[in-house]
């Protein structure tokens, strides 16, 4: 019995996977709007992967105190980007920077998902109490509205990296939640799943390997909505003076630390700016072009 | 229709009993804590012990939460630890201030955000269409952090047309609401002109709109007399949703521009541990969100003829 079932279930190879990647990506090209978004993503992956390599300076190194852009270092080397109040180049600060928020605004994301996913899987497939009790908590984390939810939360278990990915989950986990479910009460009466309770399959095997892969499409598009979303809001924390701990380089702290000074040096806030505005438009043109594509298919 | 519109209500009260034992439990589950809050972290053992004995917080968790919650039920929000006065005389000025802000904001939000929709709904997929989509994708994904800093620079520091801040010390100023209002307007108009759009494409393809175009009435007429009716239905929701996203809004642009409004008073609040005025902005904050939920939600069924009346 298992030797048949396991022989007409569709294999999800690594190889069928990254196929279909290509074909989309492909697909992805004909749109100029998720092409621009591609680009701008894979500039910041590539800004934070070399950062040892492209960053002039080390980010915290105090150096020559509010130079303005172009100036040259009596060292060797220009600040291209000038310096802030206290000496640290704001080129060297925003490329480190990027790697700051592109590890902890995806991590934060994927646990939201995680959590969201598990959720929405339970309160959609089994229905019941599980789910009044689910949904009813996740409308009550809903009507927070977000920041207030944020500012509350960060300023109780206090500002760190780790805080700001349970908080950022907490927040985040109940939208997502509401997705899966919605994508899961269309999916279980489909046939194959049918097929799989007749087989005697376990329920997390139907919700993982039957339900979840065939919502996956929409998921992708609010995934990358999300992760643009979710960089703001570290951006926010940092620039309300709830992100990262100084003095590690993270964009909204910068902007926030410098803000002082912004009539009369105005480089030291406007820079890091652009960064976090162009990768987050990155972020939801990519999650535009994505859509374009499903909608086409 | 009665009977819906008591079920939202008592959804309502039931959401606002558990975020507000949510609240209650994150900020005073530990009395020692609390003591230390309220009189500073300079103070002995022995004033806080007493202090805890003339507050009520040696009384078992679940009846201190009961009195908290008829106390704030009556406005009774306790005092404020940095402004020593009652929370309410800081904070209905301040939710005020807001109101302001909110009120010209979505002034200029919806009219703009509709036409801009329907424009671009009316022909999906055409020039204009794609222009108003790009446009409102491009300014959302602008924090607001970010576009008060753009248009600072440019219309502070460099035009010099208005004041930089909007601390409103001399008195009312409509110029200083002008930099606030535009950075929450840019921010969140975007989101109401892609939801419009939508209902509107969606309206464009229903079959009573084919026939009223092909049997000839002029295209201007299709738009107004029929499509406008029912496109505009969803984006009513959208609108009222959005109270909850500029309430979040708020405590950035007020912080950035030192407005002294209730986003303000809860940042200060909160990086002070000012812990009665957290409790307080909290609440006021999650009893606006789920109201207009709420309101929107009985709104909308009433709006719709098919959900009316079946």
């Amino acid at each position: 019995m298992s030797d048949i079932s396991k022989s007409i279930q569709p294999a999800p190879s690594v190889a069928l996977g990254l196929l279909k990647a290509l074909k989309s990506f492909a697909l992805l090209r004909e749109s100029w709007v998720g092409m621009i978004g591609v680009g701008l993503v894979a500039f910041w992956l590539l800004v934070a992967l070399l950062a040892p390599l492209v960053a002039p300076f080390e980010p915290n190194a105090q150096l020559q105190p509010m130079a303005k852009p172009g100036t040259a270092f009596a060292a060797g080397g220009s600040f291209w980007l000038g310096t802030d109040q206290l000496g640290r180049d704001v080129l060297s600060r925003i490329i480190w920077g990027s790697r700051t928020v592109l590890v902890y605004a995806p991590l934060a994301t994927f646990c939201a998902y995680v959590v969201g996913i598990v959720m929405g899987l339970a309160a959609g497939y089994y229905r019941g109490w599980i789910d009044e009790v689910l949904s009813f908590v996740a409308n009550a984390i809903l009507s927070f509205p977000v920041l207030v939810l944020y500012v509350l939360v960060i300023s109780t278990i206090g500002p760190s990296g780790l805080n700001i990915v349970i908080a950022i989950t907490f927040a985040s986990a109940p939208g997502i939640m509401r997705i899966v479910r919605g994508l899961v009460l269309d999916l279980r009466n489909r046939d194959y799943v049918a097929a799989a309770q007749t087989r005697g399959e376990p329920g997390w095997y139907i919700m993982l390997i039957e339900i979840l892969p065939n919502a996956r499409g929409p998921l992708i598009v609010d995934a990358c909505l999300r992760l643009g979303y979710v960089v703001i809001t570290i951006g926010v924390l940092g620039f309300l003076g709830l992100g990262l701990p100084p003095p590690d380089p993270d964009w909204g702290g910068m902007i926030n630390f410098s803000r002082p000074f912004v009539q009369i040096m105005p480089h030291m806030v406007i820079f890091p700016c652009i960064a976090i505005s162009s990768l987050v438009l990155g972020f939801n043109l990519l999650a535009d072009g994505l859509r374009e594509i499903s909608l086409r298919d | 229709m009665a009977l819906f519109i008591l079920k939202r209500l008592g959804n309502m009260a039931l959401i606002m009993v558990l975020v507000s034992l949510a609240i209650f439990l994150l900020l005073e589950l530990t009395p020692g804590s609390v003591a230390t809050k309220v009189l500073g972290p300079y103070s002995s053992e022995e004033q806080r012990q007493i202090w805890l004995e003339t507050h009520g917080y040696l009384e078992p968790l679940w009846v201190r939460y009961f009195n908290w919650l008829s106390n704030f039920v009556q406005g009774e929000f306790g005092d404020s630890i940095r402004f020593k006065v009652p929370v309410a005389e800081v904070l209905w000025p301040r939710l005020w201030n807001t109101v302001v802000l909110g009120f010209w904001t979505f002034a200029i939000i919806i009219p703009v955000s509709l036409v801009l929709g329907v424009l671009a709904g009316m022909r999906e997929g055409a020039l204009l269409d794609r222009s108003i989509s790009v446009t409102s994708i491009i300014t959302t994904s602008v924090p607001e952090f970010a576009s008060a800093v753009f248009f600072s620079a440019l219309f502070v520091f460099g035009l010099k047309w208005l004041p930089g801040t909007s601390t409103m010390n001399e008195g009312f100023d409509p110029l200083q609401l002008v930099l606030p209002v535009l950075v929450l307007v840019v921010y969140d108009f975007g989101y109401v002109t892609r939801m419009t759009r939508a209902s509107m494409a969606e309206v464009m393809t229903t079959q009573y709109i084919r026939t009223a175009v092909l049997k000839g009435l002029p295209y201007r007429r299709v738009i107004l007399k029929h499509a406008l009716r029912n496109a505009l239905i969803a984006p009513f929701t959208i609108v009222m949703l959005q109270i909850n996203w500029l309430l979040s809004g708020v405590i950035v642009v007020e912080f950035a521009f030192a407005y002294k409004g209730f986003g303000a008073l809860l940042l200060e609040a909160a990086l002070n541990q000012d812990i009665y005025v957290i409790e307080a902005c909290a609440m006021v904050a999650v009893f606006v969100a789920a109201a207009t939920q709420t309101l929107a939600d009985i709104g909308y069924t009433y709006l719709n003829p098919r959900i009316r009346f079946s």
